[in-house]
């Protein structure tokens, strides 16, 4: 019955969708106001729905109903609780109803909360939310139905791929998908706006907390992603250039963009066309890199099956949502009134140009990853690999950050060159005697770690360089979001170079009693161990560290044993200090009584995701200063009515 | 004006293009049985230093005599080539002899990426440039060879090796011998 409920709640839902997009077309068409002011409820009710629907199948999930084919293939009722639940989305079809979920309570939440955007822009917006949910409902109903029932039901289902039953991984694709699905809300605003020809400083800060909000969600999940594979696949690396991650980088690059530029546009109302372009890119990269993802069509490390008629069906449904968003742009955008245009030294020029730099990345990254499918075209297989990314985005991103010394010191409209430089002394010569000291102390580091050690030392003093000589309590609270923020690229940077410059590796086989020495610490291999998990059982190598002449402590990395479906994974142990993570894998062992161990010491390493953190938090920083600047001033101007209408009737009586 | 209308549908234009390219991806999913022109005919003059210390390299010579074998061309960067070592470690148990060329690669690397996921070649060379990788007839990575006792090309197979083409590689083996 559960299983039923949930399908007629997505039917009833995608029925609504259909009504949603007719008062829309029928409200702008033919100026009925009336007609508009039904489409907030009922898109509230499509987003309440959806929620729904996904409750239930997580319900069918938690109670491993076997008669569920999705239940059955990808659960198992031995499995703990909480990977249950995970279990409803970490498969096709229950990761594409938690998408069209997250759209539908992306289109409530429009409903619910938008009271700054021009009434009809705001029907037509959500006309276009409901216009993607329909596509997106059409596929689920017709080609990937979460709840269909298989008769006779099995005794037991197949489980999970163990390598998604980690609890970080557990909650990484919701967040994943708030962030991608939450960008609809800018493409919807975009095609709105075009609809209604109402772009303006006004539209962009009704638009700016939605893209704020998605964007936040995009960072903290590339960030926990990239946690996951580095201490889940036991590889040790943090970052793989792999189609999947790509497919993330991509909107979070053209949202980090459209996040600046929609900036200009409600300050100086300059980039009126650019900022609706990226708009519609930011989407457009989701939903690309969801149908690279889902269809199977690029060879990745996170596998998927490969099925070329739902491959079709997302491709036909990208065809007509971004070649039609394009083409009303081509069509609309030369009738939106130009904006302020600006000096060539000034803040605006600033955003340009990390405008630019970041469409840049996005290109290369765009095509790297597509290369293998246009090659194959032409009758070659090949791989895009780490080095070819690394190369050519890597430079991209440091010219960047050099930018982003000047960037946030410039000021709107004009600027002076030599009074920028003046405001830069200081970080310039933090980042020129940082990049010397390396120079001297450690002359292998390398070209760009050095660089990249250098300019984040100058980044972090430069990041904080607005607040200098500010009243900091009446300093507004965005501002210290953007702080923050750029402060996390810093130090996310220094993770990185640190990482790549003064990691040492060692890979050995040891007998019990044998001690390696990796960095600062010495590791000996006391024995080895059984464990046991849930439905796991393990070896457990019994390790112990010890630096120096400190305490020593026990780890213990193990080879795990799966058994549903059977599976073996490697779990690394992890030490986290102040200074950077000891990391240790066990492997096989080599006939011969011998055990491999693979160490790492990478200094610094955890300041990779600890920036990564930190530029959500500078993210819900500015939307909270945002949020609080509109309210306070929405009770002012309410106070002054207020004070007005007191002042008449003084005059009056 | 003129510049700005061009520039305006530009990326109607560009997505037009992606489009295509992704379409070709899936109507025509994965050809992995193209040839080279290379195949039916002898390897080509090359020598290639020894990537790690314990295993020789690489020379047309070594595939003139004791039989077929295969060559596979592989990256320790490359992800698919991770995909396909338990498919070359089967080929090995099976009994084949099996060597490679390491492309654009170090060979600190390359000793970790085969205590990693297993070692089945006999010798490996150092393609640092991937200049023999072109010569041979190979534009990517993974690619697997059959050569035959006498050092020619038998069939060349692109792409990953997968657990169903491990009979037809078998295949193509025998019929070389």
């Amino acid at each position: 019955m559960i299983a039923e409920a949930g399908l007629a709640a997505l039917w009833i839902a995608a029925a609504l969708a259909l009504l949603q997009l007719a008062l829309a077309v029928t409200g702008i068409r033919f100026d009925r106001d009336d007609l508009s002011a039904a489409i907030r409820p009922v898109a509230i009710a499509q987003g309440v729905l959806t929620a729904l629907a996904m409750l239930l199948l997580i319900a069918v999930f938690t109670r491993s109903d076997m008669s569920v084919l999705l239940v059955a293939e990808n659960s198992n009722s031995m499995k703990p609780m909480i990977y249950k639940i995970a279990g409803a989305w970490g498969n096709h079809e229950g990761s594409m109803l938690l998408w069209v979920t997250i759209l539908g309570i992306a289109g409530g939440a429009v409903a619910l909360f938008e009271k700054r955007l021009e009434p009809r822009t705001l029907t037509a917006t959500l006309g276009a939310q409901a216009l993607i949910a329909m596509g997106f409902y059409a596929f689920l109903l017709i080609s990937s139905n979460p709840f269909a029932r298989i008769w006779p039901p099995p005794a037991d289902g197949q489980g999970l791929n163990p390598l998604l039953q980690d609890p970080g991984l557990a909650f990484h694709p919701p967040t994943l998908y708030f962030g991608y699905v939450g960008l609809s809300v800018a493409f919807s605003f975009a095609v709105g706006a075009l609809v209604m020809r109402d772009v303006g400083p006004a539209f962009a800060r009704a638009m700016r907390p939605w893209v704020l909000g998605a964007w936040i969600f995009l960072t903290l999940g590339i960030t926990a992603g990239s946690y996951w594979a580095y201490y889940e696949l036991g590889w040790g690396g943090w970052w793989f250039w792999d189609p999947v991650e790509n497919a993330s980088l991509m909107p979070w690059l053209a949202a980090t963009a459209l996040l600046h530029s929609v900036t200009v546009l409600a300050t100086r109302d300059g980039l009126r066309a650019w900022t609706i372009m990226l708009a519609v890119v930011a989407f457009s990269m989701s939903m690309i890199g969801t149908f690279l993802v889902r269809s199977g069509i690029l060879t990745s490390v996170h596998s998927f099956a490969v099925d070329p008629e739902r491959g079709t069906f997302i491709l036909a449904l990208l065809a007509i949502y971004i070649g039609g968003a394009l083409a009303l742009f081509g069509w609309r955008i030369g009738t939106v009134r130009a904006g302020n245009t600006f000096e060539l030294v000034s803040r605006e020029a600033g955003l340009v140009a990390n405008n630019l730099l970041l469409s840049v990345m996005l290109g290369i990254v765009l095509i790297g990853t597509l290369y293998p499918l246009v090659a194959q075209a032409m009758g070659v297989q090949l791989s895009v690999g780490k080095p070819f990314f690394d190369k050519t985005v890597g430079p991209f991103a440091l010219v960047l950050v050099a930018l982003l010394y000047a960037g946030p010191l410039l000021r709107w409209r004009r600027d002076r060159v030599q009074a920028v430089f003046n405001r830069l002394t200081v970080p310039i010569a933090i980042a020129a005697l940082a990049i010397a000291g390396i120079f001297v102390l450690a002359p292998r580091a390398g070209i760009l770690p050095t660089l990249g050690l250098g300019l984040a030392a100058g980044l972090a003093a430069a990041s904080v360089a607005p607040l200098w000589k500010r009243d900091l309590r009446r300093t507004p609270l965005f501002t210290y979001g953007m702080v923050v923020a750029h402060l996390g690229v810093a130090v996310s940077l220094a993770g990185m170079a640190s990482d790549s410059a003064f990691t040492v590796e060692r890979l050995v086989a040891v007998r019990v009693g044998q001690a390696v020495q990796v960095g600062p610490y010495s590791v000996t291999l006391k024995g080895l161990k059984p464990a046991v998990g849930e439905n796991w059982s393990a070896i457990e190598g019994v390790l112990e560290a010890q630096r120096g002449d400190g305490a020593p402590f026990p780890m213990g990395p193990q080879q795990r044993f799966f058994s549903a479906p059977p599976t073996v994974t490697n779990e690394a142990a992890i030490k986290t200090v102040f200074d950077g993570q000891l990391y240790t894998t066990l492997g096989d062992a080599d006939g011969q009584g011998r055990r491999q161990l693979r160490l790492w010491w990478k200094p610094f390493v955890t300041l990779i995701w600890l920036g990564g953190g930190l530029i959500a938090l500078g993210g819900l920083l500015s939307l909270l200063g945002r949020l609080l600047r509109e309210t306070r001033s929405a009770r002012r101007a309410r106070k002054r009515a207020r004070e007005e209408a007191d002042w008449g009737e003084e005059a009056w009586t | 004006m003129k510049v700005t209308r061009i520039l305006i549908w530009l990326p109607l234009a560009l997505f037009a293009i992606l489009l295509v390219v992704v379409a070709t991806g899936i109507v025509k999913p994965g050809d992995r049985t193209i040839h080279s022109r290379m195949v039916g005919k002898p390897l080509p003059a090359f020598t290639l230093k020894p990537m790690v210390a314990n295993k020789p390299g690489l020379s047309p010579q070594g595939f003139r005599e004791g039989g077929p074998r295969l060559l596979n061309v592989f990256a320790t960067w490359c992800i698919p080539c991770i995909a396909e070592a338990p498919e070359l470690m089967e080929l090995k148990r099976r009994g084949v002899a099996i060597d490679a060329v390491a492309v654009r690669d170090t060979p600190g690397d390359v000793r970790k990426f085969l205590a990693r996921h297993g070692d089945p070649y006999a010798r490996i060379g150092d393609d640092a440039k991937g200049e023999v990788q072109l010569e041979i007839g190979s534009s990517g990575v993974p690619e697997t060879f059959v050569i035959d006792g006498q050092g020619k090309i038998a069939m060349q197979h692109i792409g990953a090796i997968r657990r169903d083409d491990i009979p037809d590689i078998m295949a193509a083996l025998e019929r070389a011998k």
